[in-house]
């Protein structure tokens, strides 16, 4: 989290890039999505397949995982990714986002902690969204899940039904 | 696919918006603009699918509403809201919900530092049921900072204190407290119950858990207990500190929850396990009052603090009344610090101490028409109570003085009503008072001064 003080956080959590994401995105690939159930990047996986997303496991270790093929990078995946989702450390997202510039997606996503400017200039430059330290299923919850049924706070606000 | 609510722009919404709307829509299916009061104990599964992600929390559903209810949610969301956190999860009472705030991140052999000047009853679940779960205390005072940092140890996992002392009307210093937690990798937890989230929001000032007796203000009829616990979920649990909360944990099949669940996962873990395991739910209908009342808490709240300015400046001019401790009050000691975190007031809860001690005090209260003698604060009507008798009853001598009460300590919690008949009531009682322990010419020569200019009529000041 040292690094967090010299990113603009702030900039890669605009609520309504995120919440374009969210409604536009079918194909979500997620580098480093772990086998585990325990592991956060499973729960994600697992929830966004449920939320209707096709998710597309990418882990070289791994030949299957939550009923997908898994592939051993970005670049290895034949056919489109709407947004390339990261739990990896901060180092690897450089090499990741030019991976994700390669393929064409449309947004780079890191999730809780995943913090790279670097990556995150690469990727824009290729012109891809960029959504920094947020996690997608908390955004997905909060936007069009339940997660106020728990007592979250989404910040929505509306008398519409 | 669910479809994204088209709300367009995001629009930072004023706090008198979100007290009215924040955690409750319309009702998506029936159109109903209330909150529903959901008064079931349980929820049908769509499928077995379903059910196992909800219960491995995977997806947010509900199971049992000991350990969620959407009603509830409501009230949880929208005191999240209000206090800037990341949400709430909401108890039977605000003890119990302390109690689980606590447990979640205790555990034996640990240790808190608290603010020696607290409500009475977190004073003995601090001492005596902390004790019981071998975690060790350390009360300090509060305005202190050497004392509340000579007190850390390595064991230290939690600071505690009051925004508003209770019933001494300290202010505590939040901001250096908040840092001093940080810079050793320890919370500071917060009751905000006095205060509420319109008068302050500990959050912003570096607090890391704010709890909330909502039976006091949040709800301000009187009617329905309940508690809240929000947290700001900004601390880093992971840490190194606080393995019980950082670790697989054994009560939940090894889940991990901070890892897991980020800035939302002590809350969850307050949620899915000391809730779910220590059981003070709130009920449904507890919670569609206690919104009800959220609804005109800043309204409610600006007349509470009008009606306490003017009723301690009545008092501070009274020859029965030896003083006044209210942070509202510009000679008061906790004055810049009011003027710091409280902007908008001290809130509506104060105590004086009256000329005469004890048998002064119960002359007082015996008289009063309009004040109700009770054991409650924060309702719309206005209350009266002698500490030393009554919610301070279990202290000893040393733990009262360090609660800043005596035996003519008076605590009031003034209401919504008109303050001429607040000030008439009080009048009526201190003549009795007089009659019990003391004439008007005896007590002002006690304080100094003659009676010549002092009105004992009552005076409107506002």
């Amino acid at each position: 989290m040292t690094q967090s003080t010299a990113v603009d956080l702030a900039a890669y959590q605009d609520e309504t890039t995120i919440r374009d994401l969210i409604g536009s995105a079918r194909t979500v690939a997620i580098v480093g999505l772990s086998p585990n159930v325990l592991r956060p990047s499973n729960f994600v996986g697992f929830y966004l397949q449920r939320h209707g997303y096709r998710i597309v496991p990418v882990n070289p270790r791994e030949t299957e995982i939550l009923g997908e093929k898994s592939y051993p990078s970005l670049t290895d995946i034949p056919f489109p990714v709407d947004i390339v989702d990261v739990f990896r450390t901060p180092e690897a997202v450089p090499g990741i986002a030019r991976e994700a510039v390669a393929i064409g997606a449309k947004a780079l996503w890191l999730q809780f902690g995943v913090i790279s400017p670097e990556g995150a200039r690469i990727a824009e430059d290729g012109g891809l969204k960029v959504v920094m330290d947020r996690c997608m299923k908390v955004e997905h919850a909060r936007h069009a899940g339940r997660m106020h049924w728990l007592g979250f706070n989404t910040g929505n606000v509306t008398a519409r039904r | 696919m669910t479809e994204i609510n088209p709300n367009g722009r995001p629009h930072a919404y004023g706090f008198d918006t979100r007290a009215v709307h924040a955690g409750q829509r319309p009702d998506p299916y029936t159109g109903a603009r209330a909150v529903p009061i959901f008064q079931t104990t349980s929820y049908v599964f769509e499928d077995t699918d379903s059910a196992a992600a909800y219960f491995n929390l995977q997806e947010y559903g509900n199971t049992y509403s000991r350990i969620m209810n959407p009603t509830v949610a409501a009230f949880e969301e929208r005191i999240g809201n209000l206090e800037g956190g990341a949400g709430g999860v909401a108890f039977a009472s605000g003890l119990a919900g302390q109690a689980a705030a606590l447990f979640t991140m205790l555990q034996p052999g640990d240790h808190v530092v608290a603010s020696s000047a607290l409500y009475g009853g977190s004073v003995t679940q601090l001492k005596h049921l902390l004790r019981k779960l071998s975690v060790e205390l350390t009360f300090v005072d509060p305005d202190d900072l050497s004392l509340w940092e000579g007190a850390i140890r390595p064991t230290t996992k939690a600071l505690f204190g009051e925004t508003i002392g209770n019933p001494g009307g300290n202010v505590l210093d939040v901001e250096p407290i908040a840092r001093l937690g940080h810079d050793h990798g320890i919370p500071l937890v917060i009751d905000n119950t006095f205060a509420t989230p319109y008068l302050c929001r500990p959050i912003e000032w570096g607090a890391d858990i704010v709890i909330h007796s909502a039976t006091k203000f949040l709800g301000g009829h009187g009617t329905s207990l309940g508690g809240v616990v929000v947290e700001a979920g900004t601390f880093d649990w992971s840490n190194g500190r606080f393995p019980v909360v950082a670790d697989p944990s054994p009560a939940y099949h090894g889940l991990a929850f901070h890892e897991t669940f980020g800035m939302y996962g002590y809350l969850m873990k307050l949620r899915a396990e000391s809730l779910r395991d220590l059981g003070g739910a709130m009920s449904p209908f507890n919670a569609f009052l206690l919104l009800l009342g959220v609804e005109t808490l800043p309204i409610r709240m600006d007349r509470h603090v009008a009606n306490a300015e003017d009723i301690a400046r009545f008092l501070v001019c009274h020859p029965m009344v030896e003083r006044v401790r209210y942070a509202g009050l510009e000679d008061s000691s906790y004055y810049p610090l009011k003027e710091k975190y409280l902007p908008r007031g001290a809130g509506a809860v104060f105590s004086f101490d009256i000329r005469g001690g004890r048998a002064a005090g119960t002359a007082l209260i015996e008289r009063l028409q309009l004040w109700s003698h009770l054991a409650n604060v924060g309702d719309a009507k206005s209350l009266i109570i002698h500490p030393a008798s009554t919610t301070h009853r279990q202290l000893g001598d040393e733990e009262l003085r360090a609660a800043g009460i005596t035996a003519g300590t008076i605590r009031l919690s003034v209401g919504l009503e008109t303050l001429d008949d607040l000030i008439w009531d009080l009048e009526r009682g201190f003549r009795a008072a007089r009659a019990a322990g003391g004439t008007n010419e005896e007590a002002a020569a006690a304080a100094g001064r003659t009676v010549e200019g002092v009105e004992t009529e009552p005076q409107v000041l506002r």
